[in-house]
């Protein structure tokens, strides 16, 4: 299949932390939007963010009266022997008509697909699922019909897993990195003893504190101190694989520097390459970062379209650290 | 919606001018706004959650008060004071107040500030998220509520308020208003 015959296909799948995120993301020209219920289902469990059953609710019908979908991530791994929150969460997403439910779990997966069979399955990232054994395995138990990527793949590996499997895929075009495979990270369960594997927040903000000395900002997570920025120095998310630490004598971002995701210019090699959905990292952002990054990628894949060069560049000042990367897409280290 | 030009400074010039200016109006004006956005937008609370009682030290870094302000359902409230020195807050929250009356209208995004050290919080960073998250949600315009606030005379003073907002975000680059967006 030809790039501009799968262009046709392609779906720009757009983040919304609250309902006034969402309505940004449909008028910004996004054909599907992911959201979460308020709750440790969802692995962007934040004070003040997602969506209560109500919100859910009307908000689907807002996204379907404007001629886009809605996927509902309950993506986070339930606590042994109390699900009963999943599966009310997977309940009620079958109830409200969603579009598909993003789940990580494979027991949550065997209930959705046992209970819901008429309810469209993703797996999430979360799930970590990275080689065409894992995805068959996914899609022939539990006829999953797309698979998120994690973020550790090049083009080329994307290029050969779909060669293989038969379902979707979905990939990250833009915005916060994960250095560590998506569902297996420790790093903020070890120092906060919560996760966003398990409660669905990564770094909880009840565990961070910042102080400002004279222009320099220092960033706690739990008894970790995890950057100190001078004055005009930006500053990353808390969290410890974005922090910086001493090794040897060389003060550095050991594990990843803070820089997020851009993939714009790989959309063409990411379309020939199979890829059939783009998605946008940042429910947790505002609905001005939504309204702003959707338009730009919607360009993007618009000129795409068109044969038109696409344009970059404009979405810097909302990057972690200020600046972007293709992450795994090219890895240059190896 | 999205700016991503350099956030605008109120000159010290004119800061400093503003020091002899008496506290009691402003104070007036935030608690008529405070209120109104309380009564306007009550789903604020259920995201605010249990920090809905915690008291945010809000700080124009470039202007020379500060305010405090406690959402609280039921009974919200301001106060203005020329510095934070002896306050008592839970949370503060820090930057110019261009940064800060964009980011009540949606015209910047918190993280990008955060990030760009145009935005600084300090203590109870997990009621600073609820309450932003809060208000990015409400979509609030600061002229229409301080409009309302008026009652009978809402409606002209929401005109007069307009255009005074677009004059002053002309001038300085101030967002002076929420963005328009379609919700039908």
């Amino acid at each position: 299949m030809t790039v501009g015959k799968r262009l046709d296909k392609v779906e720009l799948v757009c983040p919304a932390g609250t309902p006034a995120a969402l309505r940004a993301a449909v008028n910004a020209g996004a054909d599907t939007v992911y959201c979460g219920f308020a709750d440790e289902t969802n692995a962007r469990n934040f004070p003040g963010l997602n969506f209560s059953r109500k919100e859910m609710s009307e908000s689907i019908a807002f996204a379907h009266g404007h001629g886009a979908k809605v996927l509902v991530a309950v993506n986070t791994f339930p606590r042994a022997g109390r699900p009963e929150l999943w599966h009310q969460a997977v309940a009620d997403v079958a109830a409200m008509k969603a579009d598909a439910i993003i789940v990580a779990d494979l027991g949550l997966l065997a209930y959705a697909a046992e209970k819901h069979p008429e309810l469209r399955l993703h797996l999430s990232v979360q799930a970590a699922a990275a080689n065409p054994d894992g995805i068959n395995f996914y899609v022939e138990r539990f006829r999953v019909r797309r698979v998120v990527l994690p973020r550790v793949l090049t083009v080329s590996e994307i290029a050969a897993i779909n060669r293989e499997i038969d379902c979707e895929t979905e990939v990250f075009v833009y915005g916060g990195l994960c250095v560590m495979a998506e569902g297996r990270c420790s790093l903020s369960s070890y120092a906060t003893g919560l996760s966003p594997n398990m409660n669905g927040v990564c770094s909880p903000p009840g565990a961070v504190a910042y102080v400002e000395k004279e222009r320099e900002l220092v960033s706690r997570l739990g008894d970790f101190t995890i950057n100190r920025a001078g004055k005009g120095s930006p500053m990353p998310y808390p969290t410890l694989c974005k922090g910086r630490f001493c090794a040897g004598k060389v003060t550095s971002h050991i594990f990843e520097d803070p820089a997020s995701l851009d993939a714009s210019e790989l959309i063409p090699q990411l379309i020939a390459a199979g890829a059939t959905a783009f998605k946008i990292e940042g429910r947790q952002r505002s609905r001005s970062y939504t309204d702003a990054v959707v338009r730009a990628f919607r360009a993007a894949v618009d000129a795409v379209a068109t044969g038109a060069p696409i344009p970059t560049g404009m979405l810097a000042s909302l990057s972690e650290g200020g600046s972007t990367t293709r992450g795994a897409y090219q890895k240059t280290w190896r | 919606m999205s700016s991503s030009a350099p956030i605008p400074l109120i000159p010290a010039a004119f800061g400093f001018g503003l020091r002899p200016l008496p506290l009691a109006p402003l104070a007036l004006a935030i608690d008529l706004v405070v209120r109104s956005v309380a009564r306007r937008h009550d789903g604020m609370f259920g995201r605010l959650g249990p920090h809905s009682d915690k008291r945010f030290l809000i700080d124009p870094t470039d202007l020379p008060f500060v305010f405090v302000i406690t959402p609280h359902i039921g009974n919200p409230s301001a106060s203005v004071a020329r510095s934070a020195e002896g306050l008592d807050f839970d949370a503060r929250i820090a930057g110019p107040i261009a940064a800060l009356v964009g980011l009540v209208h949606g015209a910047y995004d918190g993280d990008a500030l955060f990030f760009s050290r145009d935005l600084v919080v300090e203590g109870d960073v997990e009621a600073v998220l609820a309450l932003r998250n809060a208000l990015d949600d409400a979509e609030i315009d600061l002229v229409e509520e301080a409009a309302a606030a008026l009652g009978p005379l809402a409606s002209p003073a929401q005109q007069v308020g307009k255009v005074a907002a677009r004059w002053i975000e002309w001038m300085t680059g101030m967002a002076m208003s929420r963005p328009r967006v379609h919700h039908s």
